[in-house]
């Protein structure tokens, strides 16, 4: 009898315990869109919201890995760099099928390709590798196995292929069929978008289970951050991927088991100082922002432990230079952040025959030092950094004006009529390699904020940092490419002409129930790893 | 009511009082950064406690009302003169003038007056101080803000142009300029006063609004839109009432600019 009544509970655990582990399989993750995505057309994507379906839906050839910042094989098993870094070979996954059922083959790769470097089509993901004149020749050589050739090396040329989602050549739903983990399976704008697992999604994990493990995602359009909050802590969506340093703390206090710091992210805040000679500015102010020893006096004037521990909370850290701690490879850890220290700034700027004359710091031809700084309006961590360094330079007698203006007067000041003195903006930075940047870095960039399309360069040291970053993209081997780049990030602490000031911490918020969570400083920092994120046993029964 | 109207001048009075004499009255500069505070609560030292930059709320409030109250009433007094210029001639004048006039006064009314504002702020130099910028806000609003009251005193002009009192100076052999001056400014004084009188709370709220946008007073000066700023997120500060503060005093203040307006002095 005794037995018997042990078999039932044994048997009623069995049954319950089957239930929770089909419970945990299922679900819907929820989580918010700034904005409702521009496109679904996985090249023409430019907008986060786009980007984040792009990263749900699509199936790339390699994957860079969020955690170990490496390459790692998707769609493509195996793939050589030869020809100088001009060509690429690919061996492609078998028995792979999009979404529809159609099956990958090299066609697809070499359709998407042709349609990437289409410059009809003007697509953001192709610029990266558009590395000289002429054409892309895409060769297939089986039904697995293509040969991709570009007109000149592309330095990280493997890397770069996470960006661009597969195609398929031949199914009727076009870019609609895909070959990530999710499909979009409705789409209502200005509200949400619905993503279904991918039926015929190719990867398992180790058990020989299908992923991803969610049954769907809900993507609502949400604009109000406070929202947003709200919801999450409500429970009515699982995480906020990027989440402010003041709702950070919020949600820290309440709940510290949701709140993720990942570390230092790659985006950084910094100012720098019009240097455009045809700017409508004085001389006497053009001779200050062009002088080396103005603008690092101007640097160590400023208290960046302040900026960090009070504009963020604490949660950033005084920046050194173009590249974050956090990008592991790239970062040249000799530079450190430029100390607080306004002696020194007074005597670099007493070098340079600037003097204080009853507390107020004059040029050598009598010039009042008084300048503006200007910043988008809205963003707060921007005023507050703008207004906390007025108070630092007028301990050096400089007197700062902050104007705060709306984004499309601040880029038109910035990019046509150079009526501006400094600008305080920040750098979202999406990519770990140089190249990337090779836009801000050449004189002869549009993007050259300081004083961009220069003719020639302008100074000894652009003419440097010009030779070394195209030294660097043309290099094959990364530790080659590594000693360039940190000759440039040597130039730029040095000179100065971008004043970086914070780069802030990655930081998130995730609801409990998320399982296998683990929050980077790449984007998308919690969700990079969607197939393997799984819900909570209750979250995915009441869902 | 006659009550409610005396505590309102009352109120109006030392709240106007202090903020003249913030000088002596704020325990900091509405400048200096307390960096060891930032976001304190309220204390001896610090009233009102401190603003996410450790900057004495109390200071600020006091200084932010002064902006607000001294250059509400100068932009409410530039928009009611251009309102009585504009309206006041259209309406003496009458006939086609008048009708041109007003197309203009409603062309001007249908404009979107706060991105009239952003585009206007962007247009102007950067390198001004903060006073100079406060000052900017001001006028922009007072030349911005005209159309509405002109057109009710455009209305009153017409009235009184057309009336008996008008008619026997016309035959008394009083005209033009000696008419307007004489005769018909004296009577529009009223409805004068009480557009300008409405226009002051509608200054500092507009004020409040483009402080909001972050596109008001320069930093560091405050005003009550600056301060107001601080309420833009409110699942941050709800643990936090002090921070109320401002709010209230805009609150308290318009409406008792309100109950200072009598019945009679009110168009009807």
């Amino acid at each position: 009898m005794r037995q018997r009544w042990v078999r039932i509970v044994l048997l009623i655990l069995a049954v319950l315990s089957t239930g929770i582990a089909l419970a945990q399989s299922g679900g819907e993750l929820r989580f918010c869109l700034r904005s409702d995505p521009k496109t679904f057309n996985p090249l023409l994507m430019a907008d986060d919201a786009s980007e984040t379906v792009r990263y749900l839906t699509g199936g790339v050839l390699m994957r860079l890995n969020r955690l170990t910042q490496e390459a790692e094989p998707e769609l493509a098993t195996s793939w050589k760099v030869s020809d100088g870094g001009k060509t690429i070979t690919l061996k492609l996954r078998d028995g792979v099928r999009f979404s529809d059922g159609t099956p990958l083959s090299s066609d697809d790769v070499a359709y998407t390709v042709q349609q990437l470097m289409d410059p009809a089509l003007h697509s953001p993901t192709g610029d990266a590798f558009r590395s000289g004149e002429g054409r892309v020749i895409t060769r297939v050589l089986g039904k697995n196995r293509i040969t991709i050739t570009f007109p000149a090396p592309i330095a990280g040329l493997d890397k770069l292929f996470d960006q661009v989602a597969i195609m398929s050549a031949k199914s009727p739903q076009k870019e609609m069929a895909v070959l990530g983990p999710y499909y979009v399976a409705e789409n209502k704008a200005g509200a949400y978008l619905i993503l279904k697992r991918n039926p015929n999604y190719w990867k398992h994990d180790s058990s020989g289970r299908q992923l991803p493990y969610i049954d769907s995602v809900r993507l609502e359009i949400q604009q109000n951050r406070d929202i947003e909050t709200l919801r999450l802590e409500r429970g009515e969506i699982d995480f906020i991927n990027s989440i402010d340093a003041e709702y950070y703390d919020k949600v820290m206090a309440q709940n510290p088991a949701m709140a993720h710091d990942a570390g230092i992210s790659l985006d950084a805040e910094f100012m720098w100082f019009n240097q455009v000679p045809t700017s409508p500015l004085p001389a006497y102010k053009k001779a200050w922002f062009t002088s080396t020893n103005f603008r690092r006096a101007i640097s160590e004037a400023i208290n960046r432990e302040d900026l960090v521990r009070i504009a963020f909370r604490g949660r950033a850290h005084p920046a050194a230079g173009p590249v974050s701690p956090g990008n592991k490879f790239w970062f040249n850890s000799k530079l450190q952040p430029h100390p607080f220290d306004q002696k020194s700034a007074l005597q670099r700027l007493a070098q340079d025959g600037f003097h204080l004359q009853d507390g107020v710091l004059h040029d050598r031809d009598g010039h009042m030092v008084e300048f503006s700084i200007v910043t988008n309006a809205g963003n707060k961590y921007r005023e507050r950094m703008a207004t906390m360094i007025q108070q630092d330079l007028s301990g050096i007698g400089i007197k700062l004006n902050v104007v705060t203006l709306d984004f499309p007067s601040l880029i038109e000041r910035m990019t046509r009529t150079f009526d501006y003195e400094a600008c305080l903006l920040g750098l979202v930075n999406t990519d770990l390699d140089p190249n990337s940047q090779m836009n801000v870095w050449l004189s002869s960039s549009d993007n050259h904020q300081w004083n961009p399309s220069q003719k020639t360069p302008a100074t000894a040291w652009e003419a440097e940092i010009d030779k070394l970053m195209r030294a660097q993209a043309s290099a094959l081997d990364a530790k080659q490419r590594k000693q360039y780049f940190d000759q440039v990030q040597e130039i730029a602490w040095e000179q100065e002409p971008f004043i970086y000031l914070v780069n802030k911490d990655a930081l998130s918020a995730v609801s409990p129930s998320v399982r296998n969570v683990h929050p980077v400083v790449l984007r998308p920092q919690v969700y990079w790893n969607i197939d393997e994120l799984s819900l909570g046993s209750e979250v995915a029964r009441n869902k | 009511m006659k009550w409610a109207r005396i505590m309102a001048i009352a109120f109006l009075l030392v709240v106007s009082a202090a903020s003249l004499l913030a000088n002596f009255v704020a325990p900091a500069s509405y400048a200096h950064q307390f960096r060891d505070v930032p976001d304190a609560a309220p204390s001896r030292q610090h009233l009102l406690g401190t603003d996410d930059l450790g900057r004495d709320r109390f200071s600020r409030v006091l200084y932010g009302t002064r902006v607000s109250l001294l250059l509400a009433p100068a932009a409410a007094l530039l928009a009611s003169v251009l309102a009585a210029l504009v309206g006041g001639i259209a309406g003496f004048v009458g006939g086609w003038v008048e009708r041109c006039v007003m197309a203009a006064t409603d062309l001007f009314l249908s404009l979107p007056w706060l991105f009239l504002l952003i585009t206007v702020r962007a247009l102007l130099p950067l390198n001004v101080s903060p006073v100079t910028s406060v000052v900017i806000t001001f006028a922009l609003l007072g030349c911005l803000g005209w159309a509405g009251a002109a057109r009710v005193v455009c209305a009153d002009a017409r009235a009184l142009s057309q009336s008996d009192f008008v008619l026997l100076a016309r035959a008394s052999g009083s005209a033009g300029i000696r008419l307007l001056w004489h005769h018909l400014v004296p009577n529009l004084k009223p409805v004068l006063y009480a557009q300008f009188w409405i226009s002051v709370p509608v200054f500092m709220i507009a004020e409040a609004n483009l402080g909001i946008l972050g596109l008001g007073v320069a930093e560091p000066l405050p005003s009550w839109g600056s301060l107001l700023r601080e309420l833009e997120s409110f699942s941050t500060i709800s643990g936090q009432p002090w921070q109320f503060v401002p709010l209230i005093l805009l609150i308290v203040v318009v409406s008792s600019f309100h109950l200072v307006l009598t019945q009679e002095e009110l168009p009807v």
